[in-house]
């Protein structure tokens, strides 16, 4: 990965757009470890439903985060899965289950707003903020936020 | 230097824990001079190292300490103050290495106290041991530093030849042995001849050297067979083996697949080395479990002291290794139980001599190798756990009320240790007692997935028994499936696999909603995985009767958890959850199977939770022998309900009959106007009851009684249910075949009297046994507070030819026993009101005039705990309720014994 480590410092940060139901969404590319599909899905009993199972990525265990069920959004049409983009939090490694990657855009930082009052809370709380694209809008995904969810585990 | 300084602090304290220890032995053995030496030079190397690091504090503390050991070698006793005056020093100079640790550098302080005292205490001894000789003590005092700076000079001029330090040191023992030689023969030489004795420790010098040169040489090649390998290096190397292991698995997965040989053969190989590998890091962490015992002499030393015991501690098995994460884990639980042995088990020397025991009290610890486990055991020939005090605080603590501890045994009550919060000691001491006693230890021990028992005998002592796993990182595990989905049980927790079938011997029945699984004699409760994991999304899925069940046991509880298949057992790396997913506690962990899926790590003790809050709350059939709970918990017994000749619905009890069969009415054949079926390669009758036609079409829903050999079929109309109920026959009847009316589950039942159908099958059913011997018939006085029992029983007993004599209660017993009747044996029920069994028949054996009638006691609570109790009540033989031939039989020895005796 030929990333600039530094997120801010230039005043451009670079992210990995991917789709999740019609929206788009953006990664900062520094916390992406890799993109895989994900196989053999084994789904863990009793686990919240944000959790779609875990998975055998080159012999780590991955923990794989139904995103769309994360983002309070509809079940996909297809069962399976297309994508995951695989990212680190405290030594664990988590895969983020997606409907399909796009290219890696680099953003100047100062064009990023902040989120628009009126966003569903649920993404409200993982957003770090919205780029206004040609015709559309690039959700920043805030990769902790998107793992904070020990505490919703415990209310499921 | 920092390296300098870790190395020091690792090797100090290693070497401490060995002082530790070996003072506390040369405490018991003062005249055991290799033990002095190996403290003396152990302190010794301290202090020089000491010297060497700068560190200023620990030098003199060490070389006070150094002083007074001095004097013990020099033939000064080695009393207990003086120990522990060591042993404090110790203690300090342990508090100034941490501290050291911390912060890296001496912290500052003054240990005046100590080492004022130290000396005292050299010179108090001195003042002893040489009384009269009060100027041949200066002498050599005086004379040490001289000698002392000869020999460093002496060392400076030697420095190439090295190695320095332990020159050093065995200079100064040298010096140190002919000052001991001096003493004996003092006054004469002192002051006469100076010369002489400057000349002394150099000759002596000497020769020591090529001793020195030897045992050094002798250290170097012990050391070169060892190195020091940082722990992380280590745990590291286990991590990727583990992954090898996996990999390793995964290809032989492929190959089995796979007919392509080529790979077979270099695959084979590689799994060889693979497991000789794996075998061999795992060695590296292997340590003896001595390592977590090198403490407790000191502790146990240490707590006599302060409580005024004596406590010898034994320990074996030292060398037993275990894995060292384990070993970690399990080192408070042990320190903890020992103390808890030496606070709370073991007595004063005074009431040990009370009560007729060794005023020293012992402690011994064990550790063994069982299969892939290591048993630890600590015993106490103390006073045993207090089962009054136990009950006081289970009730005190909310933990059970004073029915439910009346019904339990003693063992069960015992249990209650490892309640969190659960601590006896009516005095908080300063040793243990804090209520973060047994739980944590149990806690501990859980966690490493390992078992925890405790066993009493009160005035006998108590023992302790812990069984833990080798190590955590791979386990052997069953894999099963449920609902599609693969699991891992770790087979540590596995007992036994058993296949459930419909109309087989091994079934699953329900009680109202739980099933439970008849293994024998004993209830199982059972638990089906994909239902506890919620895997069950279609109802219908779960087969009421078929199904694997993998019987498991944690800590006392047995149970069966129901899975769809069985596949293998296969060696799985512990990989620990996410921690996501951590707050689940129906899995410890998960792992990559050969075939790369991912699966879950089933926590047995998760089960056995979710299994008491489901399960036991309502029906107390967690503990190991459901059976308890016929006697036990009011009296519940299994019946099964059933509909035969009227729509009342009958009832009789389960442990009765032998199976339920649905025959195929086309098998059931007219003989000589009876019906019969061929069952089992046997003609078995059918008896109706009143009022029931045999089928002609369909199946015919039959309840098989078998008994020595014979078998007869009692034809029902239909099977309803099998309830666990409180069996209190409220009106008897007049009817033949029906004892009486309860109430099961809200409805008038009719109880049947099975030993009415019988002989209705085989006319000599009970008869044939009449037949034989005992021509003076015997009597018996059977008690029992049951009517159900006694109705059922004392038929029997006619039967097989006694007299029988029947009281409702122990009480009534007892009067039938004094009127002058002679009864043969007494046969009792062990749960009734007032008096029980075991108090009946202690009364019975405290009567002079009675106390050699054998008493047989009837119970279905058949645990070896009161089995145990019974013996000691002097019951001559303990039987299953419903034992029928174990009764005969058990009737038979007591009263032919009896009549050998006479």
């Amino acid at each position: 990965m030929t990333v600039s480590q530094d997120n801010s410092a230039g005043g451009v940060t670079e992210y990995v757009t991917i789709m999740i139901g019609e929206q788009l969404f953006g990664l900062p590319i520094a916390r992406v470890q890799d993109v895989f599909m994900p196989e053999r899905l084994t789904r863990v009993p009793l686990a919240s439903r944000e959790v779609a199972g875990v998975l055998n990525l080159r012999g780590r265990i991955v923990t794989a985060i139904d995103m769309r069920a994360r983002l309070g959004l509809p079940n996909a049409a297809s069962d399976r899965p297309a994508m995951a983009v695989g990212v680190d939090l405290r030594g664990e490694s988590y895969g983020l289950l997606i409907d399909s990657i796009g290219e890696v855009l680099k953003l100047a930082d100062d064009s990023r707003e902040v989120n628009p009052v009126n966003l569903d809370p649920r993404m409200a709380k993982m957003a770090a903020g919205v780029h206004r694209l040609d015709g559309q809008l690039m959700v920043v995904l805030d990769v902790d936020r998107v793992l904070e969810i020990s505490s919703d585990l415990r209310a499921a | 230097m920092d390296d300098l300084l870790k190395e020091f602090l690792t090797e100090t304290n290693e070497s401490l824990d060995v002082v530790d220890n070996q003072l506390v032995r040369f405490e018991q053995e003062p005249n055991n001079a290799k033990i002095l030496d190996n403290i003396f030079r152990l302190v010794h190397t301290i202090k020089g190292t000491c010297g060497f690091l700068d560190l200023p504090r620990l030098e003199t503390l060490a070389h006070a300490a150094e002083t007074l050991m001095g004097k013990f070698r020099d033939g000064m006793p080695a009393t207990g103050e003086a120990v522990t005056l060591i042993l404090t020093t110790i203690d300090r100079i342990k508090e100034i290495l941490a501290q050291l640790e911390a912060t890296q550098a001496e912290p500052k302080g003054a240990d005046e106290d100590l080492i004022d005292r130290l000396h005292t205490m050299a010179e108090g001894a001195h003042a002893e041991h040489a009384a009269a000789e009060i100027p041949v003590v200066q002498a050599p005092v005086a004379e040490a530093p001289a000698s002392t700076q000869g020999t460093l000079v002496h060392q400076v001029l030697e420095r190439p030849l090295r190695p320095g330090e332990v020159s050093l040191d065995e200079l100064e023992r040298a010096f140190r042995e002919t000052e001991a030689e001096v003493k004996p023969a003092p006054a004469p030489v002192q002051q006469a001849a100076p010369v002489k004795a400057a000349d002394k420790p150099a000759a002596n010098k000497t020769v020591k050297k090529t001793v020195v040169e030897n045992d050094a040489a002798e250290a170097e090649r012990v050391s070169n067979q060892s190195i020091r390998v940082n722990v992380d290096t280590l745990e590291h190397l286990m991590t990727m083996v583990s992954e090898l292991v996996l990999t390793r698995n995964q290809l032989l997965e492929i190959s089995r697949r796979n007919e392509d040989t080529e790979f077979k053969v270099p695959l084979q190989r590689l799994s060889n080395v693979t497991a000789e590998l794996q075998e061999g890091v795992m060695k590296t962490r292997m340590q003896p479990i001595g390592n977590a015992w090198q403490k407790l002499p000191r502790v146990v030393r240490d707590l006599a002291a302060e409580l005024g015991k004596r406590i010898d501690l034994e320990m074996h098995g030292a060398d037993t290794e275990l894995d060292r994460q384990v070993l970690d884990l399990i080192k408070d639980p042990l320190t903890h139980m020992v103390r808890n042995s030496a606070d709370h088990g073991l007595e004063g020397p005074e009431e040990r001599a009370r009560a007729g025991k060794p005023e020293q009290g012992t402690i011994r610890l064990s550790a063994y190798h069982e299969g892939g486990h290591i048993i630890i055991c600590i015993a106490d020939n103390g006073r045993g756990l207090n089962t009054e005090r136990i009950k006081a605080k289970a009730i005190a603590n909310g933990l059970a009320t004073e029915a439910d501890l009346e019904r339990m045994t003693e063992a069960q009550i015992h249990k209650f240790i490892f309640a969190p919060g659960f601590s006896t000691a009516a005095e908080v001491t300063s040793v243990s007692g804090r209520g973060v006693g047994m739980d944590v230890v149990r806690t501990n021990i859980d966690q490493i997935g390992g078992t925890i028992d405790v066993k009493s005998v009160a005035g006998e002592g108590a023992s302790v028994t812990v069984k833990i796993p080798l190590t955590l990182a791979i386990v052997s595990a069953l894999i099963v499936e449920a609902a599609g989905e693969r699991f891992a049980i770790p087979q540590l927790s596995v007992i036994e696999l058993v296949r459930a079938r419909a109309n087989s011997d091994h079934r699953i029945e329900r009680i109202k909603d739980t099933p439970v699984l008849r293994l024998r004699n004993k209830l199982l409760p059972l638990i089906h995985l994909k239902k506890l994991l919620k895997l069950d999304d279609d109802v219908g899925a779960i087969d009421p009767e078929n199904g694997f069940i993998v019987v498991t046991q944690v800590g006392n509880q047995t149970f069966g958890i129901v899975v769809d298949g069985v596949f293998h057992t296969e060696e799985i790396v512990v990989k620990p959850m996410s921690t996501k997913l951590r707050h689940i506690n129906m899995f410890s962990g998960n792992t990559i199977l050969g075939d790369g899926a991912v699966i879950m790590i089933v926590d047995p003790n998760g089960i056995a939770q979710a299994l008491g809050t489901s399960v036991a709350s309502q029906h107390e059939i967690v503990d190991e022998n459901a059976a308890n709970r016929g006697g036990a918990a009011e009296q519940l017994t299994s019946l099964l309900v059933f509909r035969a000749g009227s729509a009342q619905p009958k009832a009789v009890p389960l442990a009765l009959i032998t199976r339920l069969e649905e025959i195929s009415s086309d098998k059931i054949e007219l003989s000589n106007g009876r019906y019969m079926v061929q069952y089992r390669e046997q003609l078995m009758p059918l008896v109706q009851m009143d009022g029931v036609e045999v089928a002609t079409s369909g199946v015919q829903p039959i309840l098989v009684f078998a008994d020595d050999g014979r078998t007869m079929g009692l034809v029902v109309d239909e099977i309803v249910d099998i309830v666990e109920e409180r069996l209190a026959i409220e009106v008897t009847s007049g009817r033949d075949g029906i004892l009486g009316s309860a109430v099961i589950k809200g409805r008038a039942t009719e109880v049947i009297d099975v030993g009415h159908f019988l002989p209705m099958a085989f006319a000599d059913w009970f008869n044939r046994r009449e037949m034989k011997p005992s021509a003076s018939a015997q009597s018996i006085l059977l008690v029992d507070d049951s009517a159900f029992f006694r109705n059922m029983l004392a038929p029997v007993l006619k039967a097989a030819g006694y007299r029988v004599r029947v009281a409702t209660n122990a009480q009534e017993g007892l009067i039938a026993l004094r009127s002058g009747e002679e009864f043969d044996a007494v046969l009792t029920d062990i749960e009734m009101p007032d008096m029980n069994g075991f108090e009946f028949a202690e009364t019975i054996r405290a009567d002079q005039k009675l106390n050699d009638v054998p008493i047989i006691a009837l119970s279905s609570m058949i645990s070896p705990a009161a089995i145990e109790r019974g013996r000691q009540a002097g019951f001559h033989d303990y039987v299953a309720k419903f034992d029928r031939p174990g009764l005969i039989a058990a009737l038979k020895e007591q009263t032919s014994d009896l009549n050998r005796a006479a």
